[in-house]
Formats: C-alpha cells, structure tokens, sequence
C-alpha cells in the first residue's frame, strides 16, 4: 500500500505546516506584542485567533498585480520556487519514532521518507529556496530589490557554511545521516553534547531565514522589504508564508537534531509528536524573543561575523567532537560538562578575539 | 576579463520608511558603498514665512506648532519670546516658570521620539520605541491636562501664557519627575551596552568639531561632536539662569555619541523640571495687553535651544498689526546640510542611522 502512505502524509504533512504556519504567524503577532508592551491583534475570534483567517482572507481579494516592467515568467515562478523547498523539507521529518509511544506504538518512524541521508537532503533542499529570492530580486526590476537579492546571495552562501558543519558534529556523534536514527541516539538531547554547535546552527539559521538581528534582505528601514517590493496578492502571501513555513522548518530540525524530536528528555514519559510539538514553540519563541529585543547588523558585520567568527568555531567544534569521539563509552556526563564549559569559553574568548581584530568594528 | 560596472543611482524617498517624511535623497551607490548623496527638499513647504506676513502677531502661534510637530511648545516659546523682545514685553515669574517646564518637558518628549526612531531606523522593529512611547504617553497626558491638546498646543501667548496650569496638573508632574530617572534607567539597560548597538553606531556618521562649526550645527548634534554650546547657557532666556544643570558633551562625533547626548539630556531636563517646581512661585501667567500686538517699528531674532537646536524667529515690525517679515532658523534643515560629509564613503545602512541620528522633522525642514 505505498501510494496510500504517500497520500496520508502528504495530508498530514501540508495539514501541519499550514496550520503551523497560520498560528505562527499569530503567535509572532501576539508574542511581539508582549514584548513591546502592546497587546497584538486579539479582535478576530477569541483572543483573535481568526485573525491570519482574516488576513488570508484579504490577502486573496487583492488586485493581482504585474507591473509593466518586469520578466514575467520569472516574476510568476519566484514566489513558487521559494514556497516550495520550504514545505519539501518536512518530507523527512520524523514526527514520531517506531515503537511505543504515548496513546499508540509505531512499527517505522512517522516520516513520509525517512531517508537514509537525510540531513543532507534538508540541506540541500532548503538552500534552493535562496534561488527563488535571487529569481524575485532580479525579475523585478527594481533598485531596492536587487540590493536585497545581492545581500541574500552573500548572506545566505556565507552562513550555509558553518551552518552544515556544525551540525555535522552531530553526525559524527550519532554516526548516521538519518534523522530517525539521530533521534533515537538523543538518550540525553544533544544540545547538551554540542551546546556550541546548537549556539552556531542556530545563529546560522536565523540568519538563513533573514529573521532579525540578520533580516537584511528585507530590511524595512532600508531598503523597504527588498525582494518583495514589486509583488501584492497572493504571490506576496506566497514570501510570506514561505518565510514562515522556513521558520517552522528551521524549528523542527532545531527541535528534531538538538532537542531530542519526539522523545521526552530522558524518557521520563513515552515519546509522543506532543513533545516534538512543544519543543518546536520553544524554538519558535527563542526566535521571537531575539528579534524583538536586537536591532540589525550591518551587511559587512554580517559577513564578517559568519566568516571570522562562526566558521573558525565550528571547525573547532568539528575538531572536537572528532577528538571525543575517540575517548571510550561511558563519559557522557563528563563529556557534557566539559563541552558546556568550552563553548562558552570558546564564545567569550572568540567574541574578544573577534572584537579586538576588528571583526564587529568599521570597516 | 574585465567586468563592466556602473554605479546605480537610487531615489531613496521622498515615500520611503527611514526618511521621517516626505525627505528625499539621491543616492549613488556603488554595490552597497555611497559614492554621492544629494539630499532634495521642498516636499512638505507650506510658506509658512509668508503666512506669518497675512496674520495678526496671535494668530501666527497655532502655526507654529505645525513646525517641529514633535516639539510644538518650543516653537511656540521660541515664537513668543521674539515678539516680545520686539515689543519689551514684561513676562510674569509665573509664566516664565510655567515655559521652562513647558520647554523642558517637550525636551524629554522630542528626544525619547529622536532616540526611538533612531534604533528603529537600525532594525530594532519597535521594542526600544515602544517603551519610549510609554513615557511620551505620560508626558501627552500632562499636556493635554495643561491645554487640552496632545500634538499641537498652542499654549504660549505674547505676553505669557493663555491660562494657568489646572490644579491636578503639579502632582501629576512631580510624579512624573521622580518616576522617569528609572525609566532612563531602564532604557540604558536595554541600549547603552548592547554590542550591535555599539558596533552599529561607534565610529559612523562622524561629524568632525570643525565641520559642526562650520557648517552652524546646532543642539545634540553639535554637542555629540564635542562643542560646549547650549543657548540656554550662552545666552539664558527665562529664568533659564536660576536653574542649575550641566550641558553634556560627546568627544568624537558619531552617532552613538548623539544617542548619548540626547539621553543625558533627557537626565538634565528632569533635574531643570525638579528645580523648577521647587522654585515656581504664584502670581499672574499673563501680562495685560491689548487685542492687537502693535510691536514698535524695528527687528529682533529671539533663539532657543529646542530639542533639536537653536530655533531663532527672526521678526521685523512696521508697527502693523503682522510681521512685516518673518524668518524661520529651523534647526532640522541646517543640521542636515552636513549629511553628505557624514556618509559618504559609507554604507546604505550608515547613511540611513545616520539620517536618525541628526533628528530631523520635515514640517520645520520644510516650512
């Protein structure tokens, strides 16, 4: 019955990621608010929980517009090519591991592949949608939007790097590519064996999914909004949910690599997609809480931070998980401690370093 | 092979989020590098030099406000103080107390505005403006109390002020005055050391003490760059030399320099509003005059120290019941002459901080 799997998780997949989406978009909304001492939209629906419905809703009455101007094919393909990759990802993601699990067991993790190589897979697919930006920033023909499509090709190239080689750390600890397998070696989360690669993937990330402090692409008070200045509608509706659903994508594989995925931490209760669930609102949050609170860096502090700052730790990182990796089984808690205490020194002292050869400062 | 490239030319504005208005700037840039920036103003101009040529000494006041909309009772001091140089207005104690702390409360006001934008204009999407809305909020409420409006007072009269504070309004002010040094507080924990702040703004948009000279800069962006010059020191109006305060002075110029001026300003004005509310004595807030100011035949520049410079009206009388010419020295459009200098050289995201930093708004720009 392989086309029925296939159905189901497709259902299940595009059912989580735009329900996911609609209440992200909310809970920004409402989250921010808080933050900034407002109360957010709560008019729509209790606690305006209608409100991205209403939002839709207009979004989809919108004048469709293509302006005179631009290459149009490219123009009606770019929001699809970024959309797309963003919703491919979750094709790996596993939402629950075989065996018993809080309500019901599983005979094959919950994944609608669980491919053997899949943390290249989610590599790979997500940096297409960068390509769909570039597509965007060029078609439009537009002066804001292609200095937005030229600092997402930097941006987005830099921080790939040491984005995919810290978490290839977590690749050598748990000795597969399979993020099923990498779950199920997480008897304790490995945000706790790899604090400093969780600090680089996830710095790396926010900045792959242009979220403040690194939100230069489309960087309001500069170039206004950048790649999506010339779109309206529902191609605009497209970036949009595109942007979100990477956010969600981001913290799912956040929550799936470093936070243990379906399991409670140390099996205290059975595993359960709730778990996975909550750890992806905490992820959520954690982002939520870092844009509201710093303003942006500038596109060659940027630069300089992913290239002098998070690729020499991440290569230290690798290093030492290598070097660990050699000690025998059965330090885990040792190794933990001293793993914690070398990241953070390894921050400070970089962050001095870094400050001090004129990494932060003017260039 | 050689690889053809051209600077692009991009109109930043006049519709443009960072440009606090109908601003306009013809920027070159090479890849994200300013190579020439020419600034175009005129968007917003309304003539209100001329209208003040058409309407009775009085009726100029309300237009005023719609200078420097952030600061309206400082226009309308700066305004009232020229007539009366012209005319030898005697002002009573009471009012002239009454117009400090009026001034100096817009002080706070207009700065916790200039500081918010300036961090918005960074990327902070809100947060640090927001929190200062709050406390703009509070000092909203104060003068709504005071005149009924929250934007455009019209508060001043030649001759004093148009009547006495309410009752409710002192407490209410003393509270204020004993809250905000925490809210400062407050603001600093949430700014004054956060590391993308300072590498955002140390070392940019420097303005060198020559150039400020030079080009007769004034208020926090002449004071970031080092320049002891306060009016309310060099040349005290009001009872501005019974007060005791400090002028606070940056040491390089730049941006973050600015930022710093203004919030110790912001410190400043809440010890001037202490001293001053100590100090205020009863009395008349009105000097009795007649319905028409005829001020004597002759000139007179009268100048504050607004939040964001030196604002000078410049009136000469015909003995008519109108100026018989009236000049405006904004301080927002002469700040802004040296905006060039500052960033070019510099990055897109420079420029547009840079922009925030000097404060400016575009109804006195423009006039």
């Amino acid at each position: 019955m392989d086309w029925l799997h296939w159905i189901i998780y497709v259902v299940i997949i595009l059912v989580f990621v735009l329900t996911l989406v609609m209440s992200f978009i909310l809970i920004e909304r409402r989250v921010v608010g808080r933050f900034q001492l407002r109360l957010g939209p709560n008019r729509v629906g209790p606690q305006g929980i209608l409100q991205p419905v209403a939002d839709a809703v207009k979004i989809l009455l919108k004048e469709d517009i293509i302006p005179s101007k631009v290459d149009r094919v490219v123009h009606l393909l770019a929001p699809i090519v970024t959309f797309a990759p963003a919703v491919l990802v979750f094709a790996v993601i596993p939402f629950q591991q075989a065996g018993p699990g809080l309500g019901f067991a599983l005979d094959a993790p919950a994944a609608m592949a669980n491919l053997d190589v899949g943390v290249l897979f989610v590599f790979a697919i997500s940096s297409i949608s960068v390509v769909g930006l570039v597509m965007a920033g060029w078609a439009s023909n537009n002066k804001y939007a292609l200095l937005g499509a030229m600092r997402t090709i930097a941006q987005m190239v830099s921080y790939e790097i040491p984005m995919v080689i810290s978490v290839l750390g977590i690749v050598l600890i748990a000795g597969s590519l399979s993020l099923a397998d990498i779950v199920d070696k997480q008897n304790i989360p490995f945000i706790l064996l790899q604090p400093l690669g969780f600090f680089i993937y996830f710095l790396g990330a926010t900045a792959e999914m242009n979220r403040s402090p690194f939100d230069l692409l489309e960087a309001d008070s500069e170039i206004v909004a950048g790649v999506n200045i010339e779109y309206s509608g529902m191609k605009f509706a497209m970036f949009f949910l595109g942007e979100y659903a990477y956010a969600l994508a981001v913290s799912t594989i956040t929550s799936v690599i470093f936070l243990g995925g379906a399991r409670f931490p140390w099996g205290l209760l059975p595993q359960s997609f709730i778990w996975l669930l909550v750890k992806i609102l905490l992820v959520f949050f954690v982002m939520l809480w870092i844009r509201s609170t710093l303003p942006r860096v500038r596109i060659d502090q940027l630069m300089g931070f992913a290239w002098k700052f998070l690729l020499p730790l991440s290569l230290i990182n690798l290093f030492l998980v290598a070097a660990e990796g050699m000690l025998p089984s059965g330090f885990t808690w040792p190794i933990v401690a001293l793993n914690v205490t070398l990241a953070v020194a390894l921050v400070v002292i970089w962050a001095n370093r870094f400050y001090r050869v004129g990494g932060a400062k003017v260039a | 092979m050689a690889l053809k490239t051209e600077p692009i030319v991009v109109n930043m504005g006049p519709q443009h989020p960072s440009t606090h208005g109908v601003f306009r700037m013809r920027v070159t840039f090479d890849g994200e590098i300013i190579k020439d920036l020419e600034p175009v103003m005129g968007y917003l101009h309304r003539g209100v030099e001329k209208l003040a040529e058409s309407r009775t000494y009085t009726q100029f006041i309300p237009l005023t406000d719609r200078l420097d909309y952030l600061a309206s009772m400082t226009n309308n001091l700066a305004y009232v103080l020229a007539v009366e140089k012209l005319g030898n207005i005697e002002v009573p104690p009471r009012a002239q107390y009454l117009r400090v702390i009026m001034a100096e409360m817009m002080r706070i006001s207009s700065h916790l505005m200039a500081v918010g934008f300036m961090i918005n204009d960074m990327g902070a999407f809100y947060t640090p403006l927001l929190y200062m809305y709050r406390e703009r909020e509070k000092l909203l409420d104060l003068f709504e109390m005071v005149c009924g409006q929250r934007l455009t007072y019209n508060y001043m009269r030649i001759g004093g002020l148009s009547h006495d504070v309410p009752p409710e309004f002192l407490p209410a002010l003393k509270k204020f005055v004993t809250e905000m040094p925490g809210f400062i507080d407050e603001y600093d924990q949430l700014l004054k050391e956060n590391e993308i702040l300072l590498a955002r703004t140390k070392g940019v948009g420097i303005l060198s003490k020559e150039l400020a000279i030079n080009s007769s800069a004034s208020g926090p962006v002449l004071r970031g760059s080092g320049v002891k010059w306060d009016i309310r020191k060099a040349d005290p109006y009001l009872v501005y030399d019974k007060l005791n305060f400090e002028i606070p002075t940056g040491t390089v110029g730049d941006i973050y320099d600015r930022y710093w001026v203004r919030m110790v300003e912001m410190r400043q004005s809440v010890r001037i509003l202490e001293q001053a509310i100590e100090q205020l004595p009863a009395g008349e807030v009105r000097t009795a005059l007649p319905h028409l100011v005829r001020p004597p035949c002759g000139e007179a520049y009268g100048h504050i120290e607004a939040p964001k410079g030196e604002l000078g009206f410049y009136i000469i009388s015909d003995t008519g019941v109108a100026p018989y010419r009236c000049h405006i020295r904004a301080p927002s459009l002469i700040n802004l002459t040296a905006l060039k200098d500052m960033v070019v050289g510099r990055m897109l995201a420079d420029a547009i901080i840079t922009l925030g930093s000097i404060d400016i708004v575009l109804g006195e720009v423009d006039r």
